[in-house]
């Protein structure tokens, strides 16, 4: 390095670069800080409220988002007062059946993390074992790096991880992906956060198999299958979403449709009651057209009981 | 001699705070990054050796922070540049380029003079660093 000064461009080495935000010092031993000010000051209220109400059930999951909330607003405080108290590892791992809103909360938890601080931009990046693992010798690499890249500043969910690992074929392309992830996980924890979704059993066993995954990420949740309650609230949260509520008498057909359908293989919890929805949606649409009398608002927007009885799952 | 090729190359070397602050203003604007190393210093070397493909999609600088240290572990003692490239229509053109390593020592150029016909005399730039074969050519 030259002692040049490039054309009188740049403050003298001395003078400390005026558009940069100098930290504050640290408080004193004895201030206090106003905990409720912080928290409305993060905005992380938002993103807990909309994951309350949009969110139905899910007390663990939910839970377990307060606390890292907390821990990560509390970190903020004390670092204020000048204690260091270190990063603390978010990798995570969410088993669950499908359907049970894994990615859905792992795009709350981004945005969550975005606004406590704890990652620089907070958008989601979501792959399969298809984006990460190449399909010949040295592809592997330059991919997982080029998925790890592009996730860094926000959130990295690998759905259905336990693919990343084939314990039959052992020359499987899968565990090169394994340890570059274990590699960047362990040493650019700043960087990115890495969730791992997939089902429970499937996920303990990819666990077992990879004890080094297990040990870096700190929080494993799980999701529970919905009460046939919840699935209800979904359903109407749905449909209300959509501009459609169910006519009386539909409603009892509706709760009985999900008693049903819960109990038969296949069942993806939310995904189904996603898949029922639409189905209703076409037999209504069908039945209005078919009547070709005039309709108004409420038969537009009114899924009736014959709109879900011609289902599949009513016939024995 | 201290070469000056692309933005920023009058001013100190850019320490990597610097360089994340010029990526993010990068990434900002949508612009790819891609990365560009050569040891041959001489201004009409304009098209240096890629290393890896351009860097596209990212969303945060600390992708790109990584793949210059991995080339700068790979030459520690060659030039390496980061390029940014603005596709909009009208531009279609590297937008910022600039210089994120130099070998320490840069021994310069000379200037070679040529006679020719009717006394007239013909200037050639030779860079030192050439005298030496590819791959040699700085002190690591």
């Amino acid at each position: 390095m030259t002692d040049r000064l490039g054309f009188g461009m740049r403050p003298e080495a001395n003078g400390a670069a005026e558009d940069e935000p100098q930290a504050p010092p640290p408080l004193p031993p004895d201030a206090s800080v106003d905990l409720a000010r912080e928290r409305a000051e993060s905005q992380v209220d938002d993103v807990l409220d909309a994951l309350d109400t949009e969110l139905v059930g899910l007390a663990p999951v939910k839970t377990r988002i307060r606390e890292i909330a907390a821990l990560l607003l509390i970190d903020r405080v004390r670092a204020r007062f000048g204690i260091d108290s270190g990063r603390p590892n978010l990798h995570m791992s969410f088993t669950g059946s499908p359907g049970t809103g894994k990615t859905t909360v792992a795009v709350r938890l981004a945005e969550l993390l975005h606004r406590l601080g704890y990652i620089r931009r907070g958008h989601l990046v979501s792959v399969t074992r298809d984006d990460l693992v190449g399909q010949y010798v040295g592809h592997t690499a330059p991919k997982t790096k080029e998925v790890l890249k592009r996730a860094m500043g926000g959130v990295l969910f690998i759905d259905e991880a336990y693919y990343l690992y084939r314990a039959e074929n052992e020359r499987d392309y899968g565990q090169e992906a394994i340890e570059i992830l274990l590699q960047v996980m362990e040493n650019q924890r700043d960087d990115l956060v890495v969730v791992l979704a997939g089902y429970k059993d499937r996920m303990d066993s990819f666990f077992s198999s990879n004890p080094g995954m297990s040990s870096r990420i700190a929080h494993h949740i799980d999701f529970p299958d919905y009460e046939p309650v919840e699935l209800e609230a979904i359903g109407r949260l749905m449909m209300e979403r959509e501009g459609y509520r169910l006519s009386d008498d539909a409603e009892p057909v509706f709760r009985d449709y999900l008693e049903r359908r819960r109990v038969q293989p296949r069942f993806a919890n939310a995904r189904s009651v996603r898949n029922a929805i639409e189905r209703a949606r076409l037999r209504h649409a069908n039945r209005l057209l078919a009547t070709g009398a005039p309709v108004d608002r409420t038969a537009l927007t009114t899924l009736h009981a014959d709109d879900f009885l011609s289902s599949r799952v009513f016939t024995p | 001699m201290r070469i000056t090729q692309g933005t920023f190359s009058y001013l100190p070397d850019l320490t990597d705070e610097d360089i994340t602050k010029q990526v993010a203003y990068v990434l900002d604007r949508g612009w790819p990054c891609s990365i560009e190393f050569t040891d041959d210093p001489h201004p009409r070397n304009s098209y240096w050796e890629m290393w890896g493909l351009p860097m596209f999609d990212l969303k945060d600088p600390a992708g790109v922070l990584l793949e210059i240290n991995e080339c700068r572990k790979t030459y520690p003692g060659h030039y390496i540049r980061l390029n940014a490239y603005d596709a909009r229509y009208g531009r279609q053109t590297t937008a910022l380029s600039f210089i994120v390593q130099r070998p320490a020592e840069e021994p310069g150029f000379r200037l070679d003079r040529t006679e020719v016909a009717d006394r007239r005399v013909q200037y050639r730039t030779h860079p030192y660093a050439l005298d030496r074969p590819q791959g040699e050519r700085y002190a690591r």
